[in-house]
C-alpha cells in the first residue's frame, strides 16, 4: 500500500491509541509517546511495525500517542490510519 | 439463557476490553448507531481485532450491524463473520424480504470464509410500525432467525407517540412481538430501559415485562444487567416449586400411578414444561445441577 | 500577655526560627492550603535557609515549596504524602536529601515520642480567638477536623496559629486550646474552600469500579463482621467510597447497628451516620463541606487527633478498634504488599497516609483495585515501594476475583463457603499478564535515593530511587 496522504485513527482516551500515518520520501520512521513506554515501548513499535509490512508499506512516517492501548487495539488503529492514509480522498 | 444482553460501542476500546466481566448473558457489539458514520470503518477494525484475541468469558457474542438500507452493512458481515459471531443482529427489519436479504448474503459470506452453511443466527431489531406489523412473517422468514427483539426508542418516533416510562404506547408492539415469536417458536426480547439512573423503574418495566412473556431484556447500561438477570432467573420458590413438579413425577413412576397433581392442582405437560426451563435456567446460572436433585 | 502579632513575619521573627531548624504543617485545607506556601515565601524573605518541612501531606497547590527547595530555603521534608505535581520532581531528584516518608500514625508517634523534633509548628486555623483557641469547625475557610496538627502543636517549641477568622476570645468549642499556642495570626485568607474537596471523593460511574465494589461488600459479608457493633473506614477514593455505599445497602436491608466510622470522613459516611449505620463518626479529617458540616453540628460525629486515630504508640487508638478497611492500591505484589508511594515508573504520585496504620490495625483489611488500569497489571511480583506491608493486607479484591492472604486460611473458607469467587493471588497476576501481554521488567535508572520509607516503628522499610 502506498501512503498518499495523512490520516490519522484513534483517539486520546484510556486504553486507546491515536495513529497518524504521513506520507514519506523513504523507509519508515515510527515516533511513540506511551504512557507505557517503560514497559511496553518496544512491543507497540513492533506491532505498528508489522501491522506496515503486512499492508505491504514501504514508506511512511508514523506518530503514535499511547494511553495504555491493548495490542488489539495497537494492531486496529495502525490498520485503519494506513487504509485511511492509502485512499486517494479524505473518507466522505 | 439470555436474561441480559448488554449494549458495546464496538469503537470503545475500554468499554470492548471489560465487557465480558460485566455480568451480561450476551455482549451486543454495536457498529450501527453507537458509531459515527465517519469512524465506521475503525469501529469494524477494532471489533475485529479485539473478538479475535480477547476472553469474553461464557458471554455470547452478538454484532448489530447497520442497516440493509446503509452502504454499510456489507462490508460490516465481510469483516466479522469471520469471527464467527454467534448472532448477528440487523437494525430496523421491515419485513420477510429484508430477512431473507440478509440470510443470501449471509450464506454466500460463510461459503466464502468456511463456516458451515447456515451456523450464523439472527436476531431481528423491529423497531418500526411495519416491523411490527409484519412480526410473524420476520420471524418465520428464515431457518437463522432465532429471536425477535423490540427496539421501542425508534418505534415511537415511527408511531409518532411520546415514549414513557410506563410504556403503555409500546404495550401492543410487545404482545405483538412475544406473540409472532412465539407462535413462531423462537424467542424474544424486550427494549432497554432508557433511564440509566432509575433502577426501581427498571426493575418494574423488566418484571412488566417478563410477565408478558419475554425472555430477556437489552440494556444500554452496565448498571442495569444485575437487575435484568435477578428478574430473568427463576426465584427460589420457582425453582422450588420445579423440584417439586419432578419429585411428585417420580414418586408416582414409583407408585405407578397415572393422574399426579402437587398443591391441588393436575401436573399436566405444559407445567412439566415450565418446570424443565426453571431448573435448566437455574442450573445454568448457579452451577448446579438441579435435575441431580430431582431424582 | 499579648499572642496576636501583627503580620505573619512578625510571628515568625518572635519565633526565633532560624536557619537548619524544623517547620512543621498539617493538611486539613488539602489543595486548597494558602498557609505553608504565604509561610515559606516570608521565611525566605527573612533569608532565613535550610529548614526541614515536616508536613503531614503535600498536594500541587504547594508548588512553590519547589522554588524554596531550588533556593536553599528548604532542604529538607518529611511528609505522609505527597501528590504527583510535588513527587514528580522530587523523584527527578530536585531535593539533596532524601525525604521521610512516615504514615499517619507513625507521624504523630515520633513527635510525641520526641524522635522526630519540631522548632516552629504552623498551625492553619479557620477559626481562631486572640490567645489561639482554635478550631477547624468554623469561620469561611473551615475544614472540620484538625486531627493532624494536635501533635505538632502539643510538641512544637514555638506554636504559631494562622487564621483568617479572628474570634472573640474565648472560642468555646476550640480543638487546640490556647495553652499549646505562642502566637496568633490573622491573614486574608487561609486558603480556597473549594479545594478542601478533592476529586478523589466523588462516587464512580465506572462500571468496573462498581463491580469491584460490590464484590468486596460481599467479602466483607462474608467474613461475619457485618453485624451490630460493625466499624468501619474507607479511603476516599472512587472504589474505596462505592463499597461504602454496598455495605450501606446490607446495614439497612438487614438492619444492623454499626459502632464507628474512621478515619477522612465523606460525605457517604455522614449519610450512613444519619441513616443509622453507626453510633458514631471519629473523625482525623474531613474530605468534603458535608463533613465539616456534620462535625460542627452532630454532636456524634467527633475530632479525634491522629495519635488517637492510629499511633502505633499510643495506649489504644481507633484504628485499633476497627473491624474492617477498605483501601486503594497502584500495586499489590504476590506477597500482598501494597505500593501507594510510587507508580508504575517509580515516580511518587503518593503516599501511605493512614494506610499502613489502619491495615495492621483492622481485623480485616481489604483491597480494592482493577487487575489493570491501562495497561499496567496492578497484581505484580514485587511492587517498585513497599508502602504497607503483605502481612498487615487480608485479601485483594479484583473485578475478576478475590485473592486471600495465605495468612488467613479462616478467612478463604469463609469466602469460598459464601460462593465468592477466590483466586490465588498469582492466578491474578496471570490474568493480567494473559490481557496485557508481557512487560519488560522495570530497569532502575539511579541508585541516588530520593525518599525513605519509614515503618510505623520508624525503622526503614523501604527506599525509593531517583527516575528519569
Amino acid at each position: 500500500m502506498d501512503i498518499k496522504r495523512e490520516a490519522m485513527a484513534g483517539t486520546l482516551e484510556s486504553s486507546d491509541i491515536c495513529v497518524t500515518v504521513q506520507p514519506a520520501a523513504e523507509g519508515i520512521r515510527i515516533d511513540l509517546n506511551s504512557t507505557v513506554e517503560n514497559y511496553y515501548g518496544d512491543s507497540i513499535r513492533e506491532t505498528i511495525g508489522a501491522v506496515l509490512q503486512e499492508l505491504g508499506v514501504r514508506n511512511a512516517l508514523v506518530s503514535a500517542v499511547d494511553h495504555g492501548a491493548l495490542d488489539c487495539t495497537i494492531r486496529a488503529r495502525a490498520t485503519t490510519a494506513v487504509k485511511r492514509a492509502s485512499r486517494e480522498e479524505p473518507q466522505k | 439463557m439470555r436474561r441480559t444482553m448488554l449494549f458495546l460501542p464496538s469503537n470503545n476500546p475500554n468499554m470492548i476490553c471489560n465487557g465480558g466481566l460485566l455480568g451480561a448473558d450476551s455482549l451486543i457489539f454495536d457498529l450501527e448507531d453507537a458509531v459515527a458514520p465517519d469512524q465506521k470503518d475503525a469501529a469494524r477494525e477494532l471489533l475485529k481485532n479485539a473478538l479475535g484475541s480477547l476472553n469474553f468469558g461464557k458471554c455470547e457474542i452478538i454484532v448489530r450491524i447497520n442497516g440493509l438500507d446503509t452502504p454499510y452493512w456489507e462490508e460490516d458481515l465481510e469483516y466479522i463473520l469471520p469471527l464467527k459471531p454467534d448472532m448477528i443482529m440487523p437494525p430496523k427489519v421491515s419485513g420477510g424480504d429484508y430477512i431473507r436479504t440478509l440470510d443470501q448474503k449471509l450464506t454466500e459470506l460463510e461459503a466464502k470464509f468456511g463456516i458451515p452453511a447456515g451456523s450464523t443466527r439472527i436476531l431481528a431489531l423491529l423497531e418500526t410500525a411495519q416491523g411490527v406489523e409484519n412480526a410473524y412473517e420476520i420471524a418465520r422468514a428464515s431457518k437463522r432467525m432465532m429471536g425477535l427483539f423490540l427496539g421501542a426508542e425508534d418505534l415511537s418516533a415511527d408511531l409518532r407517540c411520546k415514549r414513557t416510562k410506563e410504556g403503555s404506547e409500546i404495550l401492543y408492539a410487545r404482545g405483538r412481538l412475544v406473540c409472532a415469536a412465539r407462535a413462531a417458536g423462537i424467542e424474544v426480547y424486550d427494549t432497554p430501559f432508557t433511564d440509566v439512573q432509575d433502577l426501581d423503574g427498571l426493575e418494574k418495566d423488566a418484571e412488566f415485562a417478563k410477565g408478558l412473556g419475554f425472555s430477556g431484556k437489552a440494556c444500554i447500561s452496565p448498571a442495569h444487567v444485575d437487575t435484568v438477570n435477578r428478574v430473568f432467573s427463576p426465584t427460589p420458590a420457582d425453582i422450588q416449586y420445579a423440584k417439586d413438579v419432578f419429585a411428585v413425577i417420580a414418586e408416582a413412576k414409583r407408585l405407578g400411578k397415572g393422574a399426579i397433581s402437587l398443591r391441588g392442582k393436575m401436573i399436566d405437560a405444559p407445567i412439566v414444561q415450565r418446570a424443565r426451563l426453571v431448573l435448566e435456567a437455574a442450573s445454568e446460572i448457579e452451577g448446579v445441577d438441579y435435575f441431580a436433585e430431582t431424582v | 500577655m499579648r499572642k496576636l502579632c501583627n503580620s505573619l513575619k512578625e510571628a515568625i521573627e518572635k519565633s526565633g526560627l532560624r536557619d537548619g531548624m524544623t517547620i512543621s504543617f498539617h493538611h486539613h485545607l488539602r489543595n486548597g492550603d494558602y498557609v505553608l506556601n504565604m509561610v515559606l515565601e516570608e521565611i525566605a524573605a527573612l533569608g532565613i535557609k535550610d529548614l526541614t518541612v515536616n508536613a503531614s501531606s503535600l498536594f500541587d497547590c504547594h508548588e512553590p515549596l519547589l522554588g524554596h527547595i531550588e533556593n536553599g530555603v528548604v532542604t529538607g521534608l518529611e511528609t505522609d504524602y505527597m501528590s504527583s505535581g510535588i513527587g514528580g520532581p522530587i523523584s527527578k531528584g530536585v531535593l539533596a536529601k532524601p525525604v521521610v516518608f512516615r504514615s499517619h500514625g507513625a507521624r504523630p508517634a515520633q513527635i510525641l515520642d520526641g524522635t522526630s523534633h519540631i522548632d516552629v509548628a504552623f498551625v492553619a486555623a479557620p477559626a481562631s480567638d486572640p490567645m489561639g483557641n482554635c478550631s477547624g469547625k468554623y469561620g469561611p475557610s473551615a475544614c472540620g477536623s484538625l486531627g493532624y496538627a494536635f501533635a505538632d502543636a502539643m510538641k512544637a517549641d514555638k506554636v504559631v496559629v494562622v487564621t483568617d477568622d479572628l474570634m472573640d476570645y474565648p472560642l468555646t468549642d476550640a480543638s487546640i486550646t490556647e495553652d499549646y499556642v505562642d502566637y496568633v495570626v490573622k491573614v486574608d485568607a487561609i486558603g480556597n474552600p473549594k479545594g478542601i474537596v478533592s476529586g478523589t471523593t466523588r462516587m464512580p460511574k465506572d462500571p468496573i469500579a462498581l463491580k469491584i465494589a460490590e464484590l468486596a461488600a460481599q467479602a466483607i459479608d462474608a467474613s461475619g463482621l457485618l453485624k451490630d457493633g460493625f466499624s468501619f473506614q474507607t479511603g476516599a477514593g472512587g472504589a474505596s467510597l462505592a463499597v461504602a455505599d454496598y455495605v450501606k445497602r446490607i446495614m439497612l436491608k438487614r438492619n444492623i447497628k454499626g459502632s464507628f466510622a474512621l478515619g477522612g470522613i465523606t460525605g457517604y459516611m455522614v449519610d450512613m451516620l444519619e441513616a443509622g449505620c453507626f453510633q458514631a463518626i471519629q473523625d482525623v479529617q474531613c474530605f468534603d463541606l458535608q463533613a465539616v458540616q456534620s462535625i460542627r453540628e452532630d454532636p456524634r460525629h467527633m475530632e479525634i487527633t491522629a495519635a488517637q486515630y492510629a499511633s502505633p504508640k499510643a495506649k489504644s487508638s481507633a484504628a485499633s478498634n476497627l473491624d474492617v478497611v477498605v483501601l486503594g492500591a497502584t500495586e499489590i505484589d504476590t506477597n500482598f504488599n501494597v505500593n501507594v508511594h510510587t507508580d508504575s515508573n517509580g515516580c511518587i504520585i503518593g503516599g501511605s497516609g493512614g494506610h499502613t496504620d489502619v491495615a495492621e490495625e483492622a481485623k480485616l483489611t481489604v483491597i480494592v483495585a482493577p487487575l489493570s488500569r491501562a495497561r499496567m497489571s496492578i497484581v505484580v511480583d514485587k511492587v517498585l515501594t513497599v508502602s504497607t506491608p503483605g502481612s498487615s493486607v487480608d485479601m485483594l479484591v479484583t473485578q475478576y476475583g478475590i485473592a486471600v492472604n495465605p495468612a488467613r486460611p479462616d478467612l478463604e473458607a469463609a469466602m469460598k463457603a459464601a460462593r465468592l469467587p477466590v483466586k490465588d493471588i498469582r492466578q491474578l497476576r496471570d490474568m493480567a499478564v494473559a490481557l496485557n501481554g508481557p512487560a519488560k521488567p522495570y530497569a532502575r535508572t539511579s541508585d541516588r535515593v530520593v525518599a525513605n520509607v519509614l515503618a510505623r516503628d520508624g525503622s526503614l522499610q523501604d527506599v525509593i530511587y531517583q527516575v528519569k
